[in-house]
């Protein structure tokens, strides 16, 4: 139980990687809160699952890209539990498309969500982690902040601000016993990526070593590892789950 | 009384003793703070206080006279 009595909160953990992840958090024996911001039975159901491990979990609404939303979710958690050790920065969305079809709109909510929503959790919590003198806070960019995807401008410019951001905070706050890293996942197999053509997936699974797609729990086993004591000398960095896709 | 108060935060952010802090020790040359000590202690100060450190003012808070002016000026 490599995570016992640890309160974890997991932004869009109601589906795909951020549900992966809460469920093994609470498999190791942490307490989750389990953030989403539309899926409710989705979201639910994965509290269903967690307290099946003895473990306390609830759902909690808020929209990452609220920054009012995101601190009264943080004093909740705080009362409900008395602390918070691990904070996982899941919650993402796409809206690809070329830069030159590319709206205003779709650039600023891929950017509000995916950047500023880790920007929001982590400076609400950081108040909290500083006085406790100890937390771990993972962000989940991805291969594409590093490599570039053609269609995903919006995208990969997000992914790429969550690694600087995550170095950054974790030079600020390394002192106070905090470690803040990234996990860069691959092409992953969950509702997001649900929507590409066989002909697309075939295509990047010919480029991944391994030959297959990830699974959200692949991303999960990372995101334990970062969160667990087996991590306490890593900081600042950016993890890369993916296959061997890009190294 | 402020002034105790303030020297107790201080001692308990930075972990040193109270008697080396006087109204006029500078946080960073004299106490060794850095600048998240700083605003940490602010932090702390402003819950104490029940007071608001806008950043415009905190950046001019030098020495630990400043900060226990400031807080007599503004409770
Ligand atoms: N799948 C991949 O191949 C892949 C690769 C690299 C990186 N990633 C990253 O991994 C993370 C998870 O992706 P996924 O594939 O698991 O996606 P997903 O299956 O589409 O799930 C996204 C999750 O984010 C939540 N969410 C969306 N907008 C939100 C908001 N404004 N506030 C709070 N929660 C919100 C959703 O909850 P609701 O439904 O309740 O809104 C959902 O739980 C994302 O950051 C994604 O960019 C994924």
């Amino acid at each position: 139980m490599q995570l016992k009595g640890k309160t974890a909160i997991i932004t869009g953990a109601s589906r795909g990687i951020g549900r992966a992840i809460a469920l093994s958090f609470a498999k190791a024996g942490a307490n989750v809160a389990i953030n989403y911001s539309s899926s409710h039975i989705a979201a639910q159901e994965v509290v269903n699952e967690a307290i099946k491990y003895g473990v306390k979990a609830e759902v909690i609404k808020a929209d990452v890209s609220d920054y009012l939303e995101v601190e009264n979710l943080i004093e909740r958690v705080l009362n409900e539990y008395g602390s918070i050790d691990i904070l996982v920065n899941n919650a993402g969305i796409t809206k690809d498309n070329l830069l030159l079809r590319m709206t205003e709109e779709d650039f600023d909510k891929v950017m509000n969500i995916n950047m500023k929503g880790t920007f929001n959790f982590t400076k609400a919590v950081s108040k909290v982690m500083v006085k406790q003198r100890k937390g771990k806070i993972i962000n989940i960019a991805s291969v594409v902040g590093i490599i570039g995807n053609a269609g995903q401008s919006n995208y990969a410019a997000a992914k790429a601000g969550i690694i600087g951001f995550t170095k950054s905070v974790a030079k600020e706050l390394g002192s106070r016993g905090i470690n803040v890293n990234a996990i860069a996942p691959g092409f992953i197999e969950t509702d997001m990526t649900a929507v590409l053509s066989d002909k697309i997936r075939e295509q990047f699974t010919n480029t991944i070593p391994l030959k297959r797609p990830g699974k959200p729990e692949d991303v999960a086993n990372a995101a334990l590892f970062l969160a667990s004591d087996y991590s306490d000398y890593i900081t600042g960095q950016v993890l890369n789950i993916d296959g061997g896709m890009v190294m | 009384m402020i002034f105790e108060k303030v020297q107790e935060k201080i001692a308990e952010q930075l972990g040193i003793d109270t008697d080396d802090i006087t109204m006029e020790s500078s946080f960073i040359e004299d106490l060794g703070a850095d600048s998240l000590d700083i605003v940490e202690l602010l932090m702390a100060l402003e819950e104490e206080f029940d007071i608001e450190i806008p950043d415009e003012e905190a950046e001019k808070l030098v020495t630990v006279g400043d900060v226990v002016d400031y807080i007599k000026n503004n409770q």
